[in-house]
């Protein structure tokens, strides 16, 4: 009988352990898969780097977070001395005002770390980034570069078993962005019963990210999923239905309200360095 | 209509093998296994194959094809262009014992460390009762064929052999949250031996399980991350913990 062995560009050193340990089907290459299965993860590395980039710039530039009425997702609430005064959700003064080499340490850095703590532990964006980051796997029968593998097992990953706390804070967030969502019905005057396409953009971004807190995995075991017996809880049965039907979409409320919430920032930075203007539909 | 087809199927057993090129005639609307029996009754009279019903519902037929995890008597000849070459091979994850036939008792072991479903002790036979709504998340874990593609697919005892001692893998684990879910289930330490002795914690959730269920179970979502969620319950909430001991219950009402 004559065998084909086969060699491709994926081939590497069989080095013993995984899909070339002994016994298994002896091939070489780590995958024989023929389609483009390396798209999703550069698509993914892709975007949420671009977000990081963008996120971390803002973060630190510290200002054009707020026009009258409006203010920046990314600077919202405002809980240092250093924010802007007369912002929806202005809270006080907090923490004060902090600075690091003479320089003011920007307010938006202790409010970041909330939702970013958010996402880092959403059970989705694990998946998206241990496959395109970490590559562990980067996609399904496709062999990773890694030697040794214990998952959530051990420090540092062992954290993610803390996503309800960031769920709980992401909610608080979520309470402020809407009420700055909500002062948008103001004119730059203050004065209520106004609305202007930066209301639509903080009310879409509030929603949106209603949606991706509400279609959280956690919020359904909250909710209800914890039950052993749905029969004597009809009302936790009735909301564990409704956040299961959101949590089909979860992967597609992560993607748009990580696009919302940046969209939103830029749209008030651009509307704060006077590079639009904030149109007025009344 | 009938088309040609270039296969490459791996012959071979534990030891040693390699992929073999045949060609060989398809007719519209066969499967990946109409084609490997036509080779098998034409070309290659000893190639080993384990199949059995012929319908998607017995589990027999996996294997991977084009590099994917799949059942080869689900798998139409007509999703791949006609220039394709098709590429079969065994199951990665586990021994083979001949050609495509892979040695799956790895998941039968790991079966057996599940332990079973415990009624309470004052519940004759015949006498249990439960509510739909109590019994229909289970359900959908009760739709398992038992095809092992999941188990794999999942790269945590795909890519490290190693692990096969700790980690039981995502068709245990949709058995576990079974039984967890289970409104009589009596045995309340299942959350814990779950992230102890069966490895859930080695789990991160990248989902490759629920993509090549055949059954189109979401392991993932409807099992593992409860089952995830119940751990942190018992385990990591400082708070639920403290809940369970002030008001005496072990976290699951």
């Amino acid at each position: 009988m004559e065998l084909w062995y086969e060699t491709s560009p994926m081939a590497i050193d069989t080095s013993g352990n995984g899909v070339f340990s002994e016994g298994r089907a002896k091939l070489s290459a780590r995958t024989l898969r023929t389609d483009k299965w390396w798209i999703q993860p550069a698509i993914t590395v892709f975007v949420l780097f671009s977000f990081i980039v963008y996120a971390t710039f803002r973060a630190f530039e510290n200002g054009k977070y707020f026009a009258e009425p409006l203010i920046s997702p990314f600077y919202s609430p405002c809980l240092s001395t250093a924010c802007v005064k007369g912002s929806p959700s202005f809270v006080g003064t907090i923490f004060g005002t902090y600075h690091i080499f003479g320089m003011t340490v920007s307010p938006s850095l202790f409010i970041l770390i909330f939702p970013l703590a958010f996402r880092m532990t959403c059970y989705y964006y694990r998946k998206a980034y241990y496959r395109s980051f970490w590559m562990s796997p980067p996609a399904c029968a496709v062999a990773e570069p890694h030697a040794k593998y214990t998952g959530e097992t051990r420090a540092p990953l062992i954290i993610q078993n803390g996503h309800r706390y960031a769920f709980y804070a992401g909610l608080v967030f979520n309470v402020f962005l809407t009420i700055d969502a909500i002062g948008a019905f103001r004119n730059e005057k203050g004065q209520w019963g106004h609305m202007s396409v930066g209301t639509l953009v903080l009310l879409a971004n509030a929603t949106f990210l209603w949606l991706y807190s509400m279609s959280c995995h956690t919020c359904r075991h909250t909710v209800g999923g914890r039950l052993r017996n749905f029969s004597k809880h009809p009302i936790r049965y009735k909301l564990w239905t409704w956040v299961s039907i959101l949590n089909h979409k979860h992967q597609n409320f992560a993607w748009i309200s990580l696009f919302g919430v940046a969209l939103a920032d830029l749209y008030v930075r651009q509307v704060s360095g006077h590079s639009i203007r904030n149109l007025y539909f009344f | 209509m009938a088309r040609t087809l270039k296969l490459r199927i791996w012959r071979g057993t534990d030891k040693d093998g390699g992929l073999q090129d045949v060609t060989v005639e398809a007719n519209s609307g066969e499967v990946v296994l109409d084609i490997i029996h036509r080779v098998q009754a034409t070309q290659m009279g000893d190639l080993a194959v384990r199949w059995n019903c012929k319908a998607g519902k017995c589990g027999s037929c996996s294997m991977e094809i084009n590099g994917k995890p799949r059942l080869a008597c689900m798998t139409q000849i007509s999703a791949y262009p006609e220039d394709e070459v098709i590429t079969i091979t065994p199951l990665r994850a586990f021994p083979v014992i001949k050609d495509l036939v892979t040695d799956v008792s790895f998941n039968y072991k790991k079966a057996l460390e599940v332990r079973a479903y415990e009624p309470p002790s004052d519940l004759a036979p015949g006498e249990a009762r439960m509510q739909q709504v109590d019994v229909e998340r289970s359900q959908e874990f009760r739709k398992c064929i038992e095809c092992f593609l999941c188990q794999n697919t999942c790269h945590v005892i795909r890519d490290h052999e190693e692990n096969k001692k700790s980690f039981a893998g995502p068709r245990f684990f949709i058995r576990l949250a079974e039984l967890d879910m289970h409104p009589l289930d009596t045995l309340r330490n299942r959350k814990q031996s779950a992230q102890k002795e069966h490895g859930l914690g080695m789990c991160n959730i990248t989902k490759c399980c629920t993509e090549v269920c055949p059954e189109h179970i979401r392991i993932t979502d409807n099992a593992i991350i409860p089952m995830k969620e119940r751990v942190v319950d018992v385990k990591y909430d400082p708070l639920r913990w403290l809940g369970s001991v002030i008001r005496k219950r072990d976290g699951i009402l």
